[in-house]
């Protein structure tokens, strides 16, 4: 039994050094739930509406996303995909490369596996982090990726931040005056947008859920099948245990 | 059946087969735990080849194509996330049983006289399946994949004068290119798997002639009863075929925890770099090979030093290629009259213990950046590491050993 452990010991070992890599930033922490459909949807809906002028998916289908989200065919194809293709087709868009390079700098990056790229965290905390800047050509800039070439997009919903958002930084209350630290991630805005700082949040929240279930689209059916297989190993090992004990009964 | 199997057997010895490698092979009856990897071995090779197969089936080795036949295998082919997490995992998986199957052999000397083949035919495994695993993780052709071999073929470029040649040839282009991913899709898929499975087949029949060793070290074949059957030897089938069942359903039952929920490990088996497809103009901030390469690329980055007028880079391949090459000598190092830990002395075991956490330590700083601090750390372990062979023919000599008895014990 002792050996037993300690060779379990030696197996796991490199899971120690999980904590390679990165960034200094501190981010807002975002646990994805990709059994939350209604969240899916809106993330979708937001994703289609702000981000897909620019960014592809290309290497998902809309047939794909419209099955797993539950949304009916006719639906999503009236509501959903504005380039004209069909259903079965990868989400694309229509924005050259070499025109888009010359525009941003880099061209927007395909966003299918963003979330596996980078982190659920990192971009609810990214599209919450735009804040007024002068200095940069768009006038944006954000506390999550300094000099990014990207616009702030939903800067109708949000609006613009006059400072820096305070990203990564927990809400607490002053003991002195009762007033609540860092309640909104933004403290003053340049622009007013539409949306007040929770239902922004709630929204950010959607689209990276969307972002997150686009990374790995089989996750729950992979979580799902997955406790069956260790149910079966694990009954496999009992027969198995047993057997070799019957075997083994007079060896010694 | 019976004269089915009869009228095969009078063309093709498939009786005397049998017999000699399961139902008469006569194995040691004290093995433990540690005698489940090497089975586990053969069941992870089984897994990648037939997983790699069917990932071929639908894999595109072309520049362009590479890196979303990936993802079209992960999304559009039917069970194709599974085929590829399997593929991944098993990978790792590969190292870890091997490892420490290695690490056994360690333990019990089971590289001592008469098995110096078996101990050279694995060690040849081990240094294909390192080549293996480094071509296929070219494939996906992610920034990792694209970076990391970029940096290992071009540690060839440090040998003098005919350095950069050789990685101009092994690339077959002046940098990493859709060339360079044809080539080790080949090798990946036909060579190596090819040689493999000719060692692995050199590995057991030199085993299954001169027998198995087992924890103490003990010759089973110098106590025969009067048939001339070892007393301490037992039929490895049905008993071991039975034996190892046990071990496969552990193993499955941890893999398939990583296969299903942790498929990435964390980074570790699938580097989140890898998401993004290879691009030959933006180099990554960190790059490191996987967890399995780690501990030979921090004694790589350890030399720090340039000789003799060569550079430091140059001394560093060196150390790593030794830190591989020394491994192969250890049966002519070890001069102990013993074979098993159980019975050697003192400094035999502190010096294996000291080893064995070296080679993980080393394996952690592979994977962080390093720093002034990392890379002293890294220097004393490396040190340690080839302390431990070049030491051993005077600490296997001097130390007391205990007596080994005639009969295997529990």
């Amino acid at each position: 039994m002792k050996q037993l452990i300690l060779g379990f010991f030696i197996a796991v070992l490199p899971a120690f050094g999980l904590a390679a890599g990165g960034g200094s930033v501190h981010l807002d922490t975002m646990e994805p739930d990709h059994a939350n459909k209604e969240s899916l949807q809106r993330g979708a809906a937001l994703f289609t509406n702000y981000c897909m002028g620019c960014h592809s998916a290309e290497y998902a289908r809309y047939k794909r996303v419209s099955d797993d989200l539950g949304i009916p065919t006719e639906l999503y194809e009236e509501n959903l995909i504005f380039t004209g293709a069909k259903i079965g087709e990868l989400m694309k868009i229509s924005m050259r490369k070499d025109l888009s390079e010359g525009w941003f700098g880099a061209p927007p990056p395909d966003l299918t596996l963003e979330s596996r790229l980078r982190g659920e965290s990192w971009i609810y905390s990214y599209l919450r982090g735009f804040y007024k800047d002068d200095n940069r050509p768009l006038g944006v800039n954000n506390v999550v990726f300094d000099n990014v070439g990207m616009p702030h997009v939903m800067v109708d919903l949000q609006g613009l931040c006059a400072v820096e958002p305070k990203i990564g930084q927990e809400a607490s209350v002053d003991p002195l005056s009762g007033n609540i630290n860092n309640a909104d991630v933004c403290p003053e805005y340049a622009i007013e947008g539409s949306m007040s700082a929770a239902e922004f949040d709630r929204a950010m929240y959607d689209l990276t859920n969307f972002l997150s279930y686009m990374g790995d689209p089989v996750k729950l059916e992979r979580e799902r099948l997955g406790v069956f297989v260790l149910i079966f190993v694990a009954i496999f090992f009992v027969f198995a245990y047993l057997l070799n004990r019957e075997y083994w009964k007079d060896v010694h | 059946m019976q004269k089915l199997i009869q009228w095969v057997d009078e063309r093709l010895p498939v009786v005397d087969a049998w017999n000699n490698h399961l139902a008469k092979y006569y194995a040691p009856k004290n093995f433990n735990v540690w005698y489940f990897f090497g089975s586990l071995a053969m069941l992870v090779l089984v897994n990648q080849l037939v997983t790699g197969i069917w990932l071929t089936m639908s894999y595109n080795p072309s520049a362009e194509g590479a890196f979303s036949s990936v993802e079209y295998i992960m999304r559009d082919v039917e069970w194709g996330w599974l085929l590829r997490y399997l593929h991944s995992t098993g990978a790792s998986a590969f190292f870890v049983v091997v490892y420490l199957h290695m690490f056994r052999g360690l333990m019990y000397g089971s590289y001592q006289k008469p098995r110096e083949l078996i101990w050279l035919f694995g060690m040849l495994i081990y240094l294909v399946l390192m080549a293996e695993a480094f071509m296929g993780y070219l494939l996906p052709w992610g920034q990792m994949s694209y970076w990391g071999a970029q940096v290992i073929v071009n540690l060839f470029g440090a040998i003098p004068v005919i350095g950069e040649d050789l990685s101009l040839w092994i690339r077959g282009d002046y940098l990493i290119s859709g060339i360079t991913l044809n080539r080790f899709f080949a090798l990946h898929v036909v060579a190596l798997p090819i040689v493999l499975l000719g060692l692995v087949v050199l590995h057991i029949l030199a085993l299954h002639e001169v027998g198995s060793n087992n924890p103490d070290g003990i010759d089973i074949k110098k106590n025969k009863d009067e048939n001339g059957i070892p007393k301490d030897g037992i039929p490895f089938h049905p008993y071991y075929s039975v034996h190892d069942l046990v071990g496969v359903a552990v193993f499955f039952f941890i893999f398939f925890i990583v296969v299903f929920f942790f498929p990435e490990m964390g980074g570790l088996f699938i580097e989140k770099p890898n998401f993004e497809p290879a691009n030959a103009l933006k180099t990554p901030a960190h790059i490191a090979p996987v967890w399995y390469f780690t501990p030979f690329y921090a004694m790589l980055r350890a030399v720090t030093v340039d000789l003799f007028g060569l550079p430091a880079k140059f001394w560093g391949v060196v150390v790593m290629g030794g830190a591989i090459a020394i491994l192969f000598v250890l049966p002519w190092l070890d001069r102990s009259p013993v074979r098993s830990m159980r019975y050697k002395g003192w400094l035999s075991r502190i010096a294996l213990a000291i080893f064995a956490i070296s080679f993980v330590i080393l394996g952690y700083l592979g994977l962080v950046p390093a720093t002034a601090g990392r890379t002293a750390l890294a220097q004393v372990l490396t040190t340690l590491y080839f302390l431990y062979f070049i030491l051993m023919p005077f600490y296997t000599r001097m130390e007391k050993t205990k007596p080994v008895p005639e009969r295997v014990t529990g």
